[in-house]
C-alpha cells in the first residue's frame, strides 16, 4: 500500500493522479495508524514549514513518519516534504523531523534573480541512485520554492540544480529520498522517477 | 539554469475550446482535454485554461474539464476566468489544477489574493492583470491602467502599483496581459512587461500580441519576462512549440528541449 501523507499542506490531487497514471491507487491519509501500515510513503506538500510542523505534530504524523522511516519503509519527500525531513528550517525558524541531518535554507536573494524559483530546471545527478536512474541528463523538472534542503553531509546530496548558485535538489539517506522539484508535475521524466520509486526496496549503499 | 516557459492558452466556453488547432487531424479539436494532451506531448511547459463560459453552471462544466485534463497531463496548468472566491479556487485546485488565476475579483477585493495564498499557498495564486496604456496622471503615474471585465472597464488603478500590491498580498506569479497588444499578433508590450517584471521578484508571464518566435525572444529578453503565453500562433498550426523553442534555443535562451 502506497500512502500519501496529507498534513493540510497543499493540494495532493496531482500526486494521486500521477500514481494513477502508473496504475497505482495511492491512499491519502491524515491517520498515524494508516501510516504505520504503509509499505511505501509519499510525503508531499507545499506551504510554510512552521505551520506544516504544527499540523504534523497535532495529527501525530511526525511520530508515525519517524517510526516508518526507522522500520525501513521507502519514503519519497517532495518539495516542502523534502525540506521538513531535515533537522531545522530557516522558514519560520522551525524545528523539523530530523530524518536527515542538516538544515533547510532560504534561496539567496540576488539582484535580478526571481524568487520563488518557479519553472523547469535541470538536475545534475552527483550520485547513482536507483530512484534516479533512466533519466536523461537533459531532462528538466518542475520547481516552485523559496527554500531548499541542505544536508549536513555531501554524501546525502544526490542531485544539484542551479538558480543563482547551485543548491541540492535531490537528497537522500537510507530508505529516504526527497526531491525539491515536483516529479508529479514534471512530465514523462517525473513519472519515470515515480515509477523508479515504486520499484525501490529502500536499500541504498551509502 | 531556469528555462523560459512557453505556455499555450486555451479559451474554453461551455466546456469546449473556442479555437481549433489545424494540425490536429484525428482528434476532436473542440475538446480541451484532447488539445491539452496534444500540447503536453508537443512540449508545452505549462497550460492555461481560460473559462469564458457565461452560463450559471459554468463552474461545474469547468471542473469536469479540469478533472479530465488532470488525468492526462503531468505538467502544471492553471485555470482562470470567473474565479470569484475561495470556494471557486478550492474546487478548481482539488480537481487537479496547479494554479488558479484571479483577475477582476482580485481588483474588486484585493483580500482575495491574501486569503487564497493563506489557504492554498502563494505558488497556486496567479494574479491576472489586464492592462491598458493611458496618459500618465496622478492616478496612473506609470502610464498603464488596470481594466476589468475583459478589458471593458477602466479602474483608475495604476498597473505598476497594483502589481507590487498583488505581490505583497501573496500572489505567486503575475500573468500580465496587454489589452493594446492582445489579438494584434504584432508583438508583446515590451515596455510594460519590463517595467512590471523589474518591479517584483515573483515571475511574470507575458501575454498578448504574440505572432512570431521573434516576439517571444523579445519579451523574454528585453521584456524580462519569465514565461510567454501564446495562443493563435500555435492554435492554427502556424508554428509548433518545438519550432518556437528551437528558435529561442538558437538565439541562446534557456528552454526545455527534452520532454
Amino acid at each position: 500500500m502506497v500512502v500519501i501523507i496529507d498534513y493540510e499542506a497543499g493540494n495532493l490531487t496531482s500526486v494521486v493522479r500521477a500514481l494513477q497514471a502508473l496504475g497505482v491507487e495511492g491512499e491519502v491519509t491524515q491517520k498515524p495508524e494508516v501510516v504505520s501500515r504503509a509499505e511505501r510513503i509519499i510525503f508531499p506538500g507545499v506551504g510554510a514549514a512552521g505551520r506544516a510542523m504544527l499540523t504534523l505534530r497535532r495529527l501525530g504524523l511526525d511520530e508515525a513518519l519517524t517510526q516508518a522511516w526507522k522500520r525501513g519503509v521507502p519514503i519519497l519527500g517532495i518539495c516542502l516534504g523534502a525540506q521538513i525531513v531535515l533537522n531545522h528550517s530557516e522558514e519560520n525558524d522551525t524545528r523539523c523531523l530530523g530524518l536527515l541531518p542538516g538544515r533547510t535554507r532560504a534561496l539567496p536573494r540576488e539582484e535580478g534573480l526571481k524568487i520563488p524559483h518557479m519553472g523547469w530546471n535541470r538536475v545534475r545527478f552527483v550520485k547513482e541512485h536507483q530512484v534516479f536512474q533512466n533519466l536523461p541528463a537533459s531532462a528538466e523538472y518542475y520547481f516552485v520554492h523559496s527554500y531548499y534542503p541542505e544536508p549536513a553531509q555531501s554524501a546525502m546530496v544526490i542531485g544539484v540544480t542551479g538558480h543563482g548558485r547551485d543548491f541540492p535538489s535531490a537528497v537522500g539517506r537510507g530508505n529516504l529520498v526527497a526531491t525539491q522539484f515536483h516529479p508529479e508535475k514534471s512530465g514523462r521524466f517525473g513519472l519515470q522517477l515515480l515509477k523508479n520509486f515504486l520499484a525501490w526496496d529502500g536499500s541504498h549503499a551509502e | 539554469m531556469l528555462s523560459k516557459r512557453i505556455i499555450p492558452c486555451l479559451d474554453v466556453r461551455e466546456g469546449r475550446t473556442t479555437k481549433g488547432i489545424k494540425f490536429l487531424d484525428n482528434v476532436d479539436v473542440g475538446d480541451p482535454v484532447a488539445m491539452a494532451q496534444q500540447y503536453y506531448e508537443a512540449g508545452a511547459d505549462e497550460l492555461v485554461f481560460y473559462d469564458i463560459t457565461a452560463s450559471s453552471d459554468r463552474r461545474n462544466i469547468m471542473i469536469e474539464v479540469v478533472d479530465r485534463v488532470a488525468a492526462k497531463i503531468f505538467i502544471p496548468f492553471s485555470v482562470g476566468g470567473g474565479i470569484r472566491n475561495l470556494e471557486d479556487m478550492r474546487a478548481v485546485l482539488l480537481a487537479g489544477a496547479e494554479k488558479v488565476s484571479v483577475n477582476t475579483a482580485a481588483v474588486l477585493d484585493p483580500g482575495l489574493i491574501a486569503a487564497g495564498a493563506e489557504a492554498f499557498g502563494s505558488q497556486c495564486i496567479v494574479l491576472g492583470m489586464d492592462v491598458k496604456r493611458v496618459s500618465t496622471s496622478p492616478a496612473t503615474p506609470s502610464g498603464y491602467e488596470i481594466v476589468i471585465h475583459g478589458g471593458r472597464k477602466p479602474m483608475g488603478l495604476d498597473a505598476l502599483a497594483w502589481a507590487k500590491e498583488g505581490a505583497r498580498l501573496g500572489a505567486g506569479e503575475i500573468c500580465l496581459n496587454s489589452i493594446d497588444a492582445d489579438g494584434t499578433q504584432d508583438g508583446y508590450e515590451l515596455t510594460l512587461t519590463r517595467m512590471i517584471s523589474e518591479a517584483v521578484t515573483i515571475p511574470v508571464i507575458a501575454s498578448g500580441g504574440a505572432g512570431t518566435p521573434e516576439h517571444l525572444y523579445q519579451v523574454l529578453t528585453e521584456g524580462r519576462a519569465d514565461a510567454a503565453l501564446i495562443a493563435s500562433m500555435v492554435h492554427y498550426g502556424t508554428y509548433t512549440i518545438k519550432g518556437i523553442k528551437d528558435y529561442l534555443d538558437g538565439r541562446g535562451l534557456p528552454v526545455r528541449l527534452t520532454w
